[in-house]
């Protein structure tokens, strides 16, 4: 059973499930609205409103074809949701509609970015390039769109520069100065992970999805990747927002949980609300709701209090 | 080979227990199945004879030296094979890429160095400036498709993009020169950098409409452009001149002086003798300049943003999108850039044969222009300039071959055989080295520039 995996157990069935999130987070800084997603006759999320707090890490979590990665793709411009609205407010109160944003405005005007659940680096290219890519918007405006970056100008030059030094800050973080100069498909796969959270980083967003980033990690490096994130959260004005199936690190790092099953929430709320909800645990064990004790007592797990 | 079935490696292990009559072993049934195929189609041949009818020659002696060639090639194929597997086991992979790498750094210079005094060397080599005409014009030819293979490696080494039709821009920047030379009356050094624009205009002319498609389907439809281009050139007479042409286009100058023997001339002006090899001298620095440009843009562009985002196309187009870069432009940019250096070239074409007509822009060119970058590794530059000298200067080389008329007979033409050489040297390629000659990519930028 995967929500047990969490350092405390479960808690015992309390019958309320949505009760603890009338609005949601105060200042939010994504805000999503009745967003439908239809794949010809397949509905793969269904009206479905949340809202990611400022400075939070939010967790979307739920059993597998719940439409998790759908709502990603539909926040990060992938998709065009059939229905709905995706507002980022950023600190400023400037609003974006990302529904309405080409794909690449999405990150470069909305200031979104995401990793990916197959890892996307660029394979042949070096730790370094791949963080220098990230930078395209601020260092094409210092190359003056290539034209003065042809002819040598030094503007380009020291741009280029502060650009390495913060890549180069991002490789101390996530201990990868030594293989900077390595071509990015030669890394072991949990530093890959690390690496394309880094690439995202170096987009200044003020908005992190990141798909699965604790897929196929270690204990070891999974709990390398609480760390990281809340560093992200703590030092950086950017809001997480993630998919995983992990559970010690939903539980442990989340501010907040959404829980999808079926293309719909049926639970929002604090990890606490959330361990102890019935919907959720009937999603996870794959019973209705009447049956989630009687499952809960044959497995053993009624009692057990935080 | 019916015989393949015994592989390199059964092969190779079989060698190393017993190295020597395995190997015979090898070799003597790669002869057997070549006497197997010779007999039906090499051991007689019919001729017709004095009368009617005709008259059966044998050829055994034939047939016994292909077998005794097969024989003693299979043979030290092995030998090679064996001991190269063996020194490869025996050394780290890391030292052949380091070592490529530095064949690399030490081809450049020299092939710089060659390019720079190449008329010297043809003169002094030659006796004279005149009689190294042919050494002059030959580096003219290599230039020309070193330039179009740099051009066409930012399009599809660095981009990604499969470009099948680059001699439409080549074709671009010719008839550009000519209309507006005969035309208008415009001087060589005017329509050069128009040549370029227009030739830029139509990349992303193409581009707007095509860039969406990926892989095959763009790969299709950049060849159907370059048929198109073709067509209309044959086709609008009024325009082009059709089939027929363009002839008498002006030549070039040194900068306004023309190179003719009158009192105006370049010879005159700088005090000496005239000699109608000065325009080909220049002609040749002209080229060599332009590739050079064209070398420096596409190195100084792999350190820009907009360079690294073309690299990053290639990799990975979805990631790219996720970190804010704008795919179209960026492969519009890539499409224009590549263009603009194929119309330089094809209006330096123009100048040099003061002639152009639809036929020298047929797919063929296309196809060595991109067989240049492929086989030179995508990316690589030198790796492209080798290619080039290899892939235009080799089959120049098969006409210096007369001894070989001494072995085969009065009526052997090595020309002949030049497509035949061209198929063996990609098939070799491939096999050898698969992803070109120069395969490693050097990276744009290292950690080691923080501190400076």
């Amino acid at each position: 059973m995967t929500l047990a995996a969490g350092p405390t157990r479960l808690a015992t069935v309390k019958d309320e499930p949505l009760a603890a999130m009338p609005g949601g987070p105060a200042d939010p800084v994504l805000i999503v609205d009745h967003l439908t997603m239809r794949f010809g006759g397949l509905t793969a999320v269904n009206d479905l409103s949340f809202k990611v707090g400022r400075g939070d890490i939010t967790a979307l979590i739920g059993p597998n074809g719940a439409g998790k990665t759908t709502v990603f793709n539909c926040i990060t411009g992938f998709y065009k949701p059939t229905e709905g609205m995706i507002r980022l407010v950023q600190k400023g109160g400037e609003t974006y509609m990302l529904e309405r944003l080409p794909g690449h405005d999405v990150n470069r005007l909305a200031r979104v970015a995401r990793t990916f659940q197959n890892i996307r680096l660029f394979p042949r290219m070096t730790v370094l390039e791949n963080l220098l890519v990230a930078m395209h918007k601020p260092l094409m405006r210092a190359s003056g769109f290539s034209i003065l970056g042809i002819l040598g100008l030094p503007a380009y030059r020291s741009a280029e520069k502060a650009g390495i030094d913060k890549a180069a800050a991002w490789l101390d973080r996530i201990g990868l100065t030594a293989r900077a100069d390595d071509a990015a498909g030669d890394l072991p796969y949990g530093d890959q992970r690390r690496l394309e959270i880094a690439r995202a980083m170096c987009t200044d967003p003020v908005l992190l999805c990141l798909d699965e980033p604790a897929a196929g990690l270690n204990p070891r490096e999974s709990s390398e990747l609480n760390t990281l994130l809340r560093l992200i959260r703590d030092e950086y004005d950017t809001s997480v927002l993630l998919i995983e199936h992990d559970m010690s690190v939903v539980m442990q790092i989340s501010d907040r949980i959404v829980v999808l099953d079926y293309g719909i929430k049926i639970a929002d709320g604090t990890p606490d609300d959330i361990r102890t909800d019935t919907r959720v645990i009937a999603a996870y064990l794959g019973v209705d709701d009447e049956e989630v004790a009687a499952v809960e007592a044959e497995v053993g797990l009624t009692g057990t209090q935080a | 080979m019916a015989s393949g079935s015994t592989t390199p490696i059964a092969a190779t292990a079989r060698a190393e227990a017993s190295p020597l009559p395995g190997l015979i072993k090898d070799a003597g049934l790669f002869a057997l199945v070549t006497l197997g195929l010779c007999v039906p189609i090499v051991s007689y041949r019919t001729d017709l004879g004095q009368g009617i009818g005709l008259v059966i020659t044998s050829r055994w002696g034939t047939v016994f030296a292909l077998c005794a060639a097969i024989f003693v090639l299979r043979f030290l194929q092995q030998l090679y094979l064996g001991g190269r597997d063996r020194r490869r086991a025996a050394r780290a992979p890391i030292a052949v890429v380091e070592g490529a790498s530095r064949l690399g750094a030490i081809l450049a210079p020299i092939t710089l160095g060659i390019a720079l005094t190449l008329p010297l060397l043809a003169a002094l080599g030659a006796g004279s400036l005149g009689e190294g005409r042919y050494w002059i014009d030959l580096g003219i030819l290599i230039l020309t498709y070193v330039m179009l293979g740099w051009g066409l490696n930012i399009v599809v080494g660095l981009a990604g993009l499969l470009d099948l039709g680059y001699v439409a821009f080549y074709a671009v920047g010719a008839y550009s020169y000519a209309l507006l030379s005969t035309v208008f009356g415009l001087s060589f050094w005017v329509c050069l950098p128009m040549a370029g624009l227009f030739a830029a205009a139509f990349g992303v002319l193409l581009g707007f409409p095509v860039l969406r498609l990926r892989g095959d389907y763009l790969a299709i439809v950049t060849l159907a452009f370059g048929e198109i281009i073709r067509l209309v050139l044959i086709n609008w007479t009024d325009f082009s001149g059709g089939s027929a042409g363009i002839s008498s286009i002006p030549r070039v100058s040194f900068f306004g002086l023309p190179f003719t023997a009158g009192e105006s001339g370049f010879a005159a002006t700088f005090g000496l003798a005239f000699n109608p090899m000065h325009r080909l001298v220049f002609l040749y620095y002209l080229i060599l300049v332009l590739a050079l440009v064209t070398n420096l843009v596409t190195l100084r562009m792999r350190r820009l943003p907009l360079g690294r985002a073309w690299e990053a196309l290639r990799e990975d187009e979805i990631a790219c999108r996720s970190l804010g870069i704008d795919t179209t432009i960026t492969k519009l940019t890539a499409f224009a850039l590549g263009a603009m250096f194929a119309g330089f070239a094809g209006s330096f074409f123009a100048v040099r044969q003061a002639f152009v007509s639809p036929e020298s822009f047929n797919f063929l060119e296309s196809a060595i222009i991109l067989a240049i970058v492929v086989l030179g590794g995508m990316g690589s530059q030198i790796g492209v300039a080798i290619a080039a000298i290899v892939m235009v200067g080799g089959p120049e080389l098969l006409r210096n071959l007369g001894f070989l008329k001494a072995v085969f007979g009065e009526g052997f033409d090595p020309n002949e055989y030049r497509l035949l050489l061209f198929g063996l040297a990609m098939v070799a390629m491939m096999v050898f080295r698969p992803r070109g000659l120069i395969s490693e990519r050097t990276p744009s930028v290292t950690i080691a520039e923080r501190g400076r």
